[in-house]
């Protein structure tokens, strides 16, 4: 299974769905952001891995891969459904690579530069999620 | 009040940014770890350089929640409660979302305070 980039999928979402996505994407870290001013930074940092991309994302696939099916004359709600779950295992893999980003971040940031810790740990999150995924691919 | 109307701002910018790009990767299984991606996190960091100490508690707080228990209460049973029993996405996601909060609080009461 090779890793493609398909950049027409991008023509398949609506300007509606774009503007769900930027609305929840705004309101989530806001959010966080309050409750941290609030309640102090230990609670605010329960809300920066908010799974604020997930949730939105698979309403979206469902909704296009039953298009998809149903456009081709076919019942397409089961093909909606497995393919959320095939990207919900992805967003599981994903989250242990969250583990590896808090760790860095936890761990540097009080000695270095919030930039280049940031930078850091977003590297170390898509390198310890992409070794995972490869490793499911394998077993 | 300003940092709140900036993050607001860049926050649905990340989002949008990592969700775009899950939208064009093919296989979805590996769309699916940008669904996980740090975006809430990553568009804070202006408030890093104001305050020292709170993004170390910060990353505490993420460090207790972004571990097992997230992927336990809102990805793998999200993905065989959905084929299972024929549910909608949109249902599965919405009941999840304090599923995660509801851990998130439990491990950081157990773990933080």
């Amino acid at each position: 299974m090779q890793i493609k980039v398909d950049a027409s999928a991008i023509r398949q979402t609506s300007f509606y769905e774009y503007s769900i996505r930027f609305l929840f994407g705004r309101l989530m870290t806001a959010a966080a952001g309050l409750t941290a001013k609030e309640y102090g930074p230990g609670i605010g940092g329960l809300f920066l891995t908010f799974p604020a991309i997930f949730p939105a994302s698979a309403t979206l696939i469902e909704k296009h891969e039953t298009q998809k099916k149903e456009n081709e004359g076919l019942a397409g709600e089961d093909r909606g459904r497995k393919a959320v779950a095939v990207e919900a295992v992805g967003s599981a893999l994903g989250s242990i690579g969250l583990l590896a980003f808090a760790l860095l971040v936890w761990k540097f940031l009080p000695g270095h530069g919030p930039w280049t810790v940031l930078a850091a740990a977003t590297l170390a999150w898509l390198r310890v999620s992409v070794v995972l995924w490869e490793v499911r691919k394998f077993t | 009040m300003s940092q709140i109307l900036v993050r607001f701002l860049i926050g649905g910018m990340v989002v949008s940014a990592f969700a775009i790009l899950a939208d064009m990767l093919k296989p979805k299984s590996f769309a699916g770890l940008f669904g996980a991606a740090p975006s809430v996190a990553l568009a804070t960091p202006g408030s890093h350089r104001r305050q020292r100490r709170s993004p170390v508690c910060r990353a505490r707080g993420a460090l207790h929640d972004s571990g097992s228990h997230r992927i336990f209460c809102v990805r793998l049973p999200g993905e065989s409660i959905m084929t299972r029993y024929r549910l909608k996405s949109v249902l599965v996601a919405l009941c999840s979302i304090p599923l995660w909060a509801g851990m998130a609080f439990a491990v950081w009461t157990v773990c933080l305070n």
